[in-house]
């Protein structure tokens, strides 16, 4: 579908539905998938932001360059810092 | 030559399209400053709900998610509403842009009012930290912890909103004026943007903080 109205019209319904979907299943439990399935489905609420209102699905390369680099540092400043707080306590200390 | 024809073309591009660009890699690269700067506070939220699973989830409970749910529907409605400004910029669609801006103007701030209620609401429940505190008990730091992160990053996102209905004031001001054509329009389309973005942080602070937790113990 081209850029227009009507594909704006079906993503902002999509997204509606996302909304009341993870609102619902968020009633439901899922044991271990509930934040997972949450984060998920706001990923893809995200994703289609971007690419079709921001129009990023139809821009030039440099553009998607500066979108990931906010998101892959994003990535880089939670992985790692999450490497290191999550893993404390693992492993024995020799000598303690 | 058509490229310097325009008086909309400022000295330092060499044609509408060049400047055009440079408008929108400028605010794409704000947006991932932006996306730092709220990109610290999730982190710290996400320590600290690694640090305290149960307390996080208990707080959490404290919101309600169909409020939540509403606020966020609001808020699509509103991204929705900019593109559809976006687009009849660039078709040169006046009625439709200044409805469009319009409308997002009114659903922005219906979004802070609706966040401001939930805001009185905890007030009421004594869920404040620094300003009215009342859970007791074993786990009483830790969900001033969570309310901690949740008023700053709630906050914060508001405070950005207030800005984008500033930001979306003048852009109406400006097109009622007369200011855009389909050929000079790089104010809306990045205005645009800007409004996208805390709209995606909203999609986020949803299922983190209102739908964690419903079934902790």
């Amino acid at each position: 579908m081209t850029a227009g109205p009507r594909l704006y019209l079906v993503v902002f319904l999509v997204l509606l539905a996302l909304t009341a979907l993870t609102v619902l299943i968020a009633l439901v439990d899922l044991g271990p998938l509930n934040t997972p399935v949450a984060l998920l489905i706001a990923a893809g609420k995200a994703t289609l932001v971007v690419l079709v209102f921001m129009h990023l699905k139809d821009a030039p390369g440099i553009l998607w360059l500066a979108a990931g680099a906010g998101f892959f540092w994003l990535g880089i400043l939670i992985l790692l810092t999450m490497s290191d707080v999550a893993t404390r306590g693992v492993l024995a200390i020799p000598g303690k | 030559m058509a490229d310097h024809a325009g008086a909309h073309v400022a000295h330092q591009f060499d044609d509408a399209e060049q400047q055009r660009q440079a408008s929108e890699l400028g605010m794409w690269v704000f947006l991932a400053t932006e996306v730092m700067f709220f990109g610290a506070m999730i982190l710290a939220y996400t320590v600290y709900r690694f640090e305290y699973p149960a307390p996080f989830a208990h707080a959490s409970q404290h919101l309600d998610p169909i409020v939540g749910g509403i606020n966020t529907a609001v808020l699509l409605g509103s991204s929705f509403t900019v593109v559809l400004a976006v687009h009849a910029a660039r078709v040169g669609a006046r009625r439709l842009l200044l409805g469009s801006l319009g409308a997002t103007i009114v659903l922005g701030t219906v979004f802070l009012a609706i966040k401001g209620y939930e805001w009185h609401h905890h007030y009421g429940e004594g869920l404040v930290p620094g300003i009215r505190f009342l859970p007791t008990g074993p786990e009483a730091p830790a969900i001033g912890l969570f309310f901690w992160l949740y008023f700053a990053m709630t906050g914060v996102h508001a405070v950005h909103l207030t800005i984008g209905i500033g930001v979306m004031t003048v852009i109406a001001f400006l097109a009622w004026r007369g200011a855009f054509s389909p050929a000079y329009h790089n104010p809306v389309e990045i205005a645009g943007l800007y409004w996208h973005f805390v709209d995606i942080v909203w999609i986020f602070l949803l299922p983190i903080l209102y739908l964690i937790g419903r079934h902790a113990p």
